[in-house]
């Protein structure tokens, strides 16, 4: 078994012993580690957790990637018991019409695989030594968004201003051109039939251990995350029509 | 009606070990205070301006967000402050809520447990409540600043499922959190207070 693989099962287990008594513990955690892990998976963190302190702790990270995430994954898994037919499309197609999800697991499939597509790209767009943008992606920051620096300033606003839970985007349609969007909750660009180049996370998860009620540093302070490489990659995907999540 | 903070009826560390010291010092002192300020500055100018808080809160709802907003949070956080207290929660209730969780939610246990599935089936982040509406009690859930006033309905008890009220201490374990409010943290007497004045 993977190291990977086991911490999953481990959490897992965890996870559904805090909800069970202690007599039907064990054999919980037993049916646990023989059930088929399901479809969808939480890829690695393609970074050490602290590759982006100071200004996302490490502590942070593993709690984000390892529990959040893999939260949105089990979930998905266990609908996908049911309704395998959610693992048959990419999950891009899936989020784009989410009106054909039957309804009874609309409302949890819009939240988990919502919540598992943004925290894929968004692990994606960050690391260490992320670079600048230059090339076709400042250029169209330049054209669309009106520089690199009000791009800062207007996306940190808007993500001040997203009350409660949810995400701040920089979206792009299929031409190229950017966005700058908000979203509640889990829900995605997707769900409108655009992309995601770039976003970043909101909840209170995201910066609390280190930020605590302070969003604004936190928005300010997450720009020094930001791989613009990936971020290159993926704008000539969207341009290619090829990204997905 | 300006709005102001109100004092924690207890002190920071009072509610240690199911509550911080931390938590409520960055809850109470910086959440709360910042309801307060930006619900002052969005009501300025406004047609709520002089209003109380409860008219505020049925009045601005799906018409103005960022008096909504605040308002309703001030609300839910003064009313949270209260629904808690040192050696809180247990299982003796004052009789009447007792017989009346008997007779409309099918008993304590099952309250107990309706109560914190609804806290954990909130996605995102918002309140789980115990209501009166109809003359009936009823659990019920909301998302973000929204409660049951602006549903027809009057909360006599509430649990904030915001992750700012239990990161610190709990960190992504939201049913553990859940747990301890109602099982170390409730103040049934201000719940039976609320219930006397719900009518
Ligand atoms: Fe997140
Ligand atoms: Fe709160």
């Amino acid at each position: 078994m993977s190291s990977m693989s086991r911490r999953r099962l481990i959490i897992a287990a965890g996870s559904i012993a805090a909800a069970t008594s202690v007599s039907s513990r064990a054999a919980f955690a037993q049916a646990t580690a023989q059930a088929p892990a399901g479809p969808f998976k939480v890829d690695p963190l393609p970074y050490p957790t602290s590759a982006l302190e100071p200004h996302i702790d490490a502590k942070t990270m593993e709690i984000h990637h390892d529990k959040h995430h893999q939260a949105y994954v089990t979930n998905l898994n266990g609908f996908a018991k049911d309704h395998p037919e959610i693992a048959a499309k990419p999950i891009t197609e899936v989020l784009a019409s989410l009106n054909s999800v039957p309804e009874a697991i609309r409302t949890g499939v819009r939240n988990n695989m919502g919540g598992h597509a943004n925290h894929t790209m968004f692990w994606q767009i960050m690391g260490p030594n992320g670079g600048k943008p230059d090339g076709e992606v400042l250029a169209a920051i330049d054209r669309d968004l009106g520089g690199m620096e009000k791009l800062q300033a207007d996306f940190n606003a808007a993500g001040g201003r997203v009350f409660g839970s949810g995400w701040v985007f920089v979206t792009v349609a299929k031409d190229g051109k950017l966005a700058l969007e908000t979203r509640p909750n889990q829900d995605s660009p997707i769900m409108d039939g655009k992309r995601a180049l770039l976003g970043n996370d909101v909840w209170e998860h995201a910066y609390y251990l280190t930020y605590q009620n302070r969003r604004p540093d936190y928005l300010k302070a997450w720009w020094n995350t930001v791989n613009w490489k990936a971020i290159a990659d993926r704008y000539a995907a969207a341009k290619a029509g090829t990204l997905g999540v | 009606m300006t709005f102001t903070l109100p004092d924690l009826p207890y002190a920071h560390d009072a509610l240690a070990p199911y509550m911080s010291k931390e938590t409520l010092e960055f809850h109470h002192d910086k959440h709360h205070q910042a309801y307060v300020t930006n619900g002052n500055n969005a009501i300025k100018g406004t047609e709520f301006e002089g209003k109380s808080l409860e008219e505020i809160v049925k009045g601005s709802f799906g018409k103005n967000a960022a008096v909504f907003n605040n308002a309703g949070q001030h609300y839910n956080h003064i009313h949270f402050w209260k629904w808690m207290k040192p050696n809180g929660g247990g299982t003796k209730l004052p009789g009447r809520i007792e017989k009346k969780i008997n007779e409309d939610l099918g008993g304590f246990e099952k309250f107990k447990t309706d109560f914190a599935a609804a806290g954990a089936g909130q996605f995102g982040s918002g309140w789980a409540w115990l209501q009166v509406k109809g003359g009936k009690l009823e659990i019920a859930k909301t998302p973000n600043g929204e409660n049951p006033l602006v549903h027809g309905a009057v909360p006599i008890l509430g649990v904030d499922v915001w992750e700012h009220s239990y990161y610190i201490d709990y960190r992504n374990r939201r049913p553990d959190y859940l747990k301890a409010f109602v099982e170390n943290l409730i103040n049934w007497d201000y719940v039976d207070e609320m219930f006397g004045k719900a009518g």
